[in-house]
């Protein structure tokens, strides 16, 4: 475990986008945290990999959209942003086509991840 | 190790489901809430516990009480108390909230 005051964060996102705002919530988090300077991996896993869904235009629901918040992610040197092969598999989704680049990774992967941080953040 | 606790019931939700993906040997799970119906005997998700002889399950008293649970949880899950519950959490060194 780090002992200094940099804390090593996990945020672990497995919520679709829109339904509700843990989603969103999330990335808002994540911004804040940048903000701060901690060291910070987020992980799409789970129906968290809807967010990472390229062309989402949410004016007629009338919300913000959350590729923007996304796209924002660079901006504050969040550069550490990993997504789940199985969760991508399941749901037919290309890592390729995805609206940030985001690592790909395995689950086993992810859990190592988790397993090495000080705080995780599920959503 | 990481200390996973999970308040959804799996009937209903994935929580249970994609935390135990997630869980690496020689974890703790701790069901609370909505997530004690994972242990009811001789369902789908309490076969899946007993196979996952890896993974230390544990369930919270008051809990499986409210829901009248008592006699059918699995016997392989631990019960504990609040205290209990402490006990774990500070005997891990992070918690992971799967809901």
């Amino acid at each position: 475990m780090n002992t200094s005051s940099t804390k090593r964060m996990v945020l672990f996102c497995r919520k679709s986008p829109y339904g509700n705002a843990l989603a969103r919530e999330a990335l808002e988090i994540a911004l804040a945290t940048a903000v701060f300077e901690q060291d910070l991996a987020i992980i799409f896993s789970g129906d968290g990999v809807w967010q990472l869904q390229p062309q989402q235009n949410s004016a007629e629901i009338h919300v913000k959209s959350q590729q923007k918040l996304l796209a924002a992610f660079a901006m504050y040197d969040l550069n550490e942003i990993y997504v789940e092969q199985e969760a991508l598999e399941l749901r037919n989704i290309n890592h390729q086509e995805l609206s940030i680049a985001a690592t790909l990774i395995d689950r086993q992967k992810a859990a190592e991840l988790c397993n090495s941080a000080d705080i995780i953040l599920n959503f | 190790m990481i200390l996973h606790t999970i308040n959804k019931s799996p009937f209903d939700n994935h929580s249970f489901t994609e935390c135990l993906q997630h869980c690496q040997p020689n974890c703790s799970v701790l069901l609370i809430e909505d997530g004690v119906y994972a242990a009811q005997q001789k369902t789908t998700f309490s076969d899946i516990i007993s196979q996952r002889v890896d993974i230390n399950f544990y369930a919270l008293k008051a809990d499986i009480l409210a829901r009248g649970l008592e006699a059918t949880t699995l016997s392989s899950v631990t019960i504990i108390d609040d205290a209990g519950f402490v006990e774990l959490a500070v005997n891990h060194h992070t918690v992971q909230s799967w809901f």
